[in-house]
């Protein structure tokens, strides 16, 4: 090493006011609502299409998104691929509980064609035989993968626990259940579901707004139809219980996964809660892995989030640690989430958090498919991109007395579920130290 | 689309070179108030010694440990409260570390990562502390699920026989815990001198305040001679090699398939058509193997094709390889899948259609614009071209650079991967079916 240089850490320069693109918005008479965002910068264009698909089919949902792009009556599954590459183009579709959603890219000169092919899709999609059965046998072959990693193992049964019969109990189908979806169940879903009435687009990218709309347009407005619309009931409260834990042998890691409450966007504590769960677990300076990945090297990644869906919002820590320190994690990790309403934040600790909320906000939308997903994220709470702008004010006013109130409100292990997946043999014993356990 | 409509990103670019051999790259973009801010060292994987595996990678996190004026977790603290992200990462030819700030916070970043040019805080208990989170990152990525380290990891064995090439980057556990804070201090020594590192800086800046910041803090960086790359090369396969392995947790069947190709850097209009080879083959429903394997003849759930082990053809240096990997429905004959790779090649060989390539190239293109939306991701990419092609400039030229690859060549390319040249790695599965 050279001779050391002490030095000053630099402060900021003047900060750079948060800038936020205004969307064009309209909608087409057919119901379709559009949010247009002309974005220079790579010669790109970003486009995101939701459709409302509360109670859908779980499984028919995930195989009318897989085999979306299987052909149409006029034209094969290659013939459309082609025709997108051709643009520099790309689509997927997946599902949810919420809803069916489409996105895509393409250059920017090749806008038009991309809307054409999604028309024809929306319109025409015809689900054929045999790509509907290479897609059907695709998803029961990733499943059994799926069904092999702790992440979706765990998250599956957290569900479950969580949210029982409602449908956001049950997120990923089962290989049963996906082999017993029939084309005609996938088409009599598209005939009900896949319709503009309250369906949105969202194009960012490169464009003229005005041209990109003509293309929308000429390209979606014979897309019609409607089906009887169907709303998703709010989600049930916590019920918090016994450490649920489920068995897998041999496993060398356990994942730990607690959930707990949380208010919805529009509540006026919704900007004490963000910086809250940055805090405790929501960012690399937070509490939670600044103990178990800094100090204790327990895990790699320990994290806390605020999950906002259309049904209703929670909060989720997740981190996945050696076989050995399960139960020392969990009791750090349950003492960090008590510890916000008994040690609740400095002055100094709050405005770290609040500036980097603040920063996040413009790193997330410093792009074209940032922007394109905050607008189609805040859309499906029925807030536009300009709440960003409201949301950073908020940011602003929040005290440490507003902290410690939410934190005593929610975050604590008495008012969570908590669920872990690991080698029940090594882990059952200590962790029952921890608190009550429930084997599933 | 031909090859004129090909877009090119819009940027100006500038580079230059410290006294103390720091090669500089500024990129100003207005765009967004946001500022993107890498440094790569030219180190990776491949120079780490013998006993030491992972050594690189361990050596990343420690750079994240404090350094003369930044305490242990403060780089994290301190960009993370001008509201930026930060990372590092590492890879098999060179390392890098990459913030993304509000543009006020650029002083800050060029600080920080000074700070640790000048040697990172190395003690026994951040050595400790980060040998275990690495072990925990291992057990996520590699050893707790399917699949895990297939193929970049598993193949280079098979197909390389000499310690930089056949290794396993991640490093054994033995390895990891046998490090030293006397090894990190060789190695910081040996391959972090200014002289070996390129620092870029991309989007909202003015380019005579980034030039000034740059002099303000690394211009006194000690200058250090930059160590010196030996070649890796090895000879090529002269028969084919082929090797298996079982995983408990894996339910499908899966092989890797991997052909040498020319250097990268050094034949890189050999190399290119490689490149474009891989998209051919496997990008979209409408490539080559992805509509033979999965669509007609159902022998494959997903196969996929990258030049180079961790598919960056622009950030690599050689001896590597064109990969082709797949995953087949269970009970499934990999040797008959082999066969029908075979013959797919033999087709590409023949000749290949001037229409298809033509949109092989344009979703190329547009991947490789994606990559400069962020402009960290943009600032990551200009650095490692500025490494590995001695100009920052050239990583606005790929997609053009790849718009001139030649129907013909690419033919050449398809033809060169025999049988007898190719490495294969197949898992057997010994999950639950």
């Amino acid at each position: 090493m050279s001779d050391p240089i002490t030095k000053t850490v630099p402060g900021l320069a003047p900060e750079v006011p948060l800038s936020l693109p205004t969307p064009i918005r309209q909608s087409l008479p057919n119901g379709l609502q559009v949010n247009l965002v002309r974005r220079p910068g790579v010669p790109l264009a970003e486009i995101r299409l939701s459709i409302p698909a509360a109670h859908a089919d779980l499984a028919a949902a995930d195989l009318l998104a897989s085999a979306l792009f299987s052909g149409t009556e006029n034209a094969s599954m290659t013939e459309i691929a082609q025709r997108l590459q051709t643009v520099g183009g790309a689509l997927g579709a997946g599902s949810d509980p919420d809803r069916i959603a489409v996105s895509g890219n393409s250059l920017a000169t090749g806008l038009p064609e991309l809307l054409g092919i999604l028309g024809e899709l929306l319109t025409a999609a015809d689900y054929p035989d045999g790509p509907l059965e290479v897609e059907r046998s695709r998803m029961i072959d990733s499943l059994s993968v799926a069904e092999q990693q702790p992440d979706f193992l765990v998250s599956r049964a957290l569900d479950a626990r969580l949210w029982g019969d409602h449908p956001y109990g049950h997120q990923q189908p089962g290989a049963d259940e996906v082999a017993a979806v029939t084309r005609q169940a996938v088409q009599a879903l598209h005939a009900s579901r896949i319709h503009p009435a309250g369906a949105r687009l969202v194009i960012v990218g490169d464009i003229d707004p005005d041209a990109a709309w003509a293309a929308v347009e000429k390209y979606l407005s014979a897309w019609n139809g409607a089906g009887e619309p169907r709303t998703m009931e709010s989600l049930p409260d916590l019920r918090p219980g016994p450490i649920v834990l489920v068995d897998r042998p041999d496993s060398v890691q356990s994942a730990l996964r607690v959930a707990y409450p949380a208010i919805d966007r529009s509540h006026p504590d919704n900007a004490a809660q963000h910086l809250a769960n940055l805090i405790y677990g929501g960012y690399f300076t937070s509490r939670l892995v600044m103990n178990l990945r800094e100090s204790k090297g327990y895990g790699y990644s320990p994290r806390s989030h605020v999950d906002h869906n259309p049904a209703g919002s929670f909060q989720l820590t997740a981190v996945d640690v050696a076989t050995e320190v399960t139960a020392p994690a969990l009791a750090e990790l349950y003492a960090e989430l008590r510890g916000m309403a008994d040690n609740p934040p400095s002055q100094d600790e709050l405005d770290l958090a609040r500036r980097y909320a603040l920063g996040s906000i413009k790193l997330a939308t410093a792009t074209q498919s940032g922007v394109a997903n905050y607008i189609s994220a805040l859309a499906a709470a029925g807030l536009p991109l300009s709440w960003l702008a409201e949301h950073s004010e908020r940011l602003r006013s929040v005290t440490p007395e507003d902290i410690k109130r939410v934190a005593g409100e929610r975050m604590s292990p008495e008012r969570a579920v908590t669920v872990i997946l690991g080698d029940g043999a090594e882990i059952r014993d200590s962790l029952a130290e921890v608190g009550a356990i429930e084997a599933r | 689309m031909t090859v004129a409509t090909i877009p090119a990103p819009a940027f100006a670019i500038e580079t230059y070179r410290l006294d103390n051999g720091l090669r500089v790259v500024l990129a100003p973009d207005p765009g967004a108030p946001v500022v993107g801010v890498a440094v790569v060292y030219d180190v990776g994987m491949r120079s780490e010694p013998e006993g030491r595996t992972g050594f690189a990678h361990l050596f990343e996190h420690m750079m994240f440990q404090g350094s003369h004026n930044v305490g242990k977790a403060e780089h994290m603290r301190h960009v993370q409260s001008a509201g930026g992200t930060f990372n590092g990462s590492t890879h098999i030819d060179y390392t890098d570390y990459f913030n993304l700030l509000p543009s006020n916070g650029l002083e800050l970043a060029l600080f920080l990562e000074s700070d640790r040019m000048r040697g990172p805080a190395i003690t026994e208990e951040n050595l400790e502390n980060q040998v275990s989170v690495v072990k925990e990152e291992i057990r996520v990525n590699v050893l707790n699920r399917p699949y895990g380290g297939f193929p970049w990891l598993k193949l280079p064995p098979v197909m390389f026989d000499t310690f930089p090439n056949a290794h396993d980057g991640y490093g054994s556990f033995g390895d990891l815990e046998a490090a030293t804070v006397a090894d990190a201090q060789a190695f910081f020594d040996a391959f972090y001198p200014a002289s070996n590192a390129v620092l870029s800086v991309a989007g909202d800046f003015q380019l005579d305040t980034a030039r000034e910041l740059v002099q303000r803090h690394f211009g006194d960086v000690e200058s250090r001679p930059a160590p010196v790359l030996p070649s890796f090369n090895e000879p090529d396969l002269d028969g084919e090699r082929r090797e298996s392995y079982a995983d408990e947790r894996a339910t499908l069947p899966a092989v890797a398939m991997a052909w040498r190709t020319p250097d990268p850097v050094t034949e890189m209009d050999e190399f290119l058509p490689y490149v474009v080879l891989g998209e051919l083959l496997t990008d979209g429903d409408a490539s080559r193997l992805v509509e033979r394997l999965v669509h007609q003849d159902r022998t494959a759930t997903a196969v996929a094709a990258h030049a180079t082990f961790m598919a960056e053809p622009f950030a690599s240096r050689g001896p590597t390889a064109l990969l082709i990997q797949a995953f087949l429905p269970p009970a499934t004959d990999v040797d008959g899948l082999l066969a029908t790779v075979d013959a797919e090649l033999a087709r590409v060989a023949e000749g290949v259609d001037e229409a298809e390539l033509d949109r092989v190239k344009a979703r190329v293109a547009a991947q490789l614009l994606r990559g400069d939306d962020s402009v960290m991701g943009r600032s990551r990419r200009l650095a490692t071209a500025e490494i590995f092609h001695g100009d920052a400039r050239v990583a606005t030229r790929f997609a053009a650079l790849l718009g001139e690859v030649t129907a013909e060549s690419v033919a050449g390319a398809a033809a060169s991967m025999t049988p007898q040249r190719r490495a294969i790695l197949e898992v057997v599965p010994g999950g639950e079916q």
